[in-house]
């Protein structure tokens, strides 16, 4: 069976709020030795059925590019496991 | 009569205003298109409402774009009838690929609700006949997911195509930074697509069409898209 976590980030240059509010609290707490930070979404899926790596790969992509990440402001990547 | 749809998605709160502006101030039909809804009546012109569809969750407009009745809405958009997208039903709009571009998270990071000044940048347009070109319109916002990001080269046919429709102003008209809610590129407020039957804008002209609600020019979009009061 094949589990896959997948990671959304914003695209350079794309605002990113939450990282922005994220910096300030580490500049609050002294932390000035953290140049950057930025954020994104984690997602764990696991596939139902015997496929072959191929076909997790496409069904993947198409829900990476369809629903979990928006194309114009994000990017995507994945890691496809074997799990018993 | 002329009848109006305005989808009902789970988290929609703007669809009540829409049909009261309808049925009440234009005195025409509305009729609520449930989100499950797989076959859709003829409409005159079908309304995408404010809100919160689905919780907002993964991306607002994200969920709402797969929701049974959008394949329904895709179909009459592609026919080119009138459909208009308000505030979340701009991002839905965007979402389901209606139209180009992403709505994100305003700059200053606040949820901004108050009233703004528009410009009407194209009024030769199905939804804005009824103003006079370049006219200063207001109305409220109230959004925090409403700042326009496109590339630049769909910014470019955007302009080339004359699809942008309305922009954030100041009192006279002028596009300055300090009349920018949210940080959107070239103060971009409402878009059309190429064929312009498509609409999508995130100030609420269903909120500004009654005098006690502090403004009437919101009421130009509806009897453009309606015919007269």
């Amino acid at each position: 069976m094949w589990s896959a976590k997948i990671i959304v980030e914003y695209k350079e240059g794309i605002l990113d709020p939450e990282a922005k509010a994220i910096k300030s609290a580490f500049n609050t707490m002294g932390h000035h030795e953290i140049r950057d930070i930025t954020t994104g979404r984690f997602f764990h899926l696991e596939f139902k059925q015997e496929i072959s790596r191929e076909e997790a790969e496409i069904k993947l992509k198409e829900v990476c590019e369809k629903l979990l990440s928006n194309p114009v402001i994000e990017k995507y990547k994945f890691e496809l496991e074997e799990v018993a | 009569m002329k009848k109006v749809g305005v989808v009902v998605f789970p988290g929609s709160n703007c669809d009540y205003d829409v049909y009261h502006v309808v049925k009440k101030i234009l005195n025409l039909n509305a009729e609520y298109i449930w989100h499950k809804d797989t076959s859709l009546r003829d409409y005159d012109a079908i309304v995408l409402p404010g809100g919160f569809s689905y919780g907002d969750n993964l991306r607002a407009g994200a969920i709402a774009r797969f929701s049974p009745v959008m394949q329904e809405i895709v179909k009459y958009a592609k026919a080119g009838k009138p459909l208009i997208g308000i505030c979340n039903g701009f991002q839905v709009l965007v979402e389901a690929g209606l139209l180009p571009g992403a709505l994100i998270t305003n700059t200053g990071l606040r949820f901004r609700c108050e009233d703004v000044y528009l410009k009407v940048a194209n009024q030769n347009t199905m939804f804005t006949r009824d103003y006079t070109p370049g006219q200063v319109i207001k109305m409220p916002i109230a959004h925090y997911t409403g700042n326009y990001f496109a590339t630049d080269d769909v910014l470019k046919t955007l302009q080339d195509n004359d699809s942008i429709i309305f922009q954030y102003c100041d009192a006279n008209g002028e596009l300055t930074d300090d009349a920018n809610p949210n940080g959107s590129l070239l103060n971009i407020a409402g878009i059309m697509n190429r064929e312009k039957n498509v609409l999508g804008m995130m100030p609420h002209p269903e909120r500004a069409c009654e005098m006690i609600l502090g403004s009437t020019d919101g009421l130009g979009v509806f009897t453009s898209i309606l015919g007269g009061k």
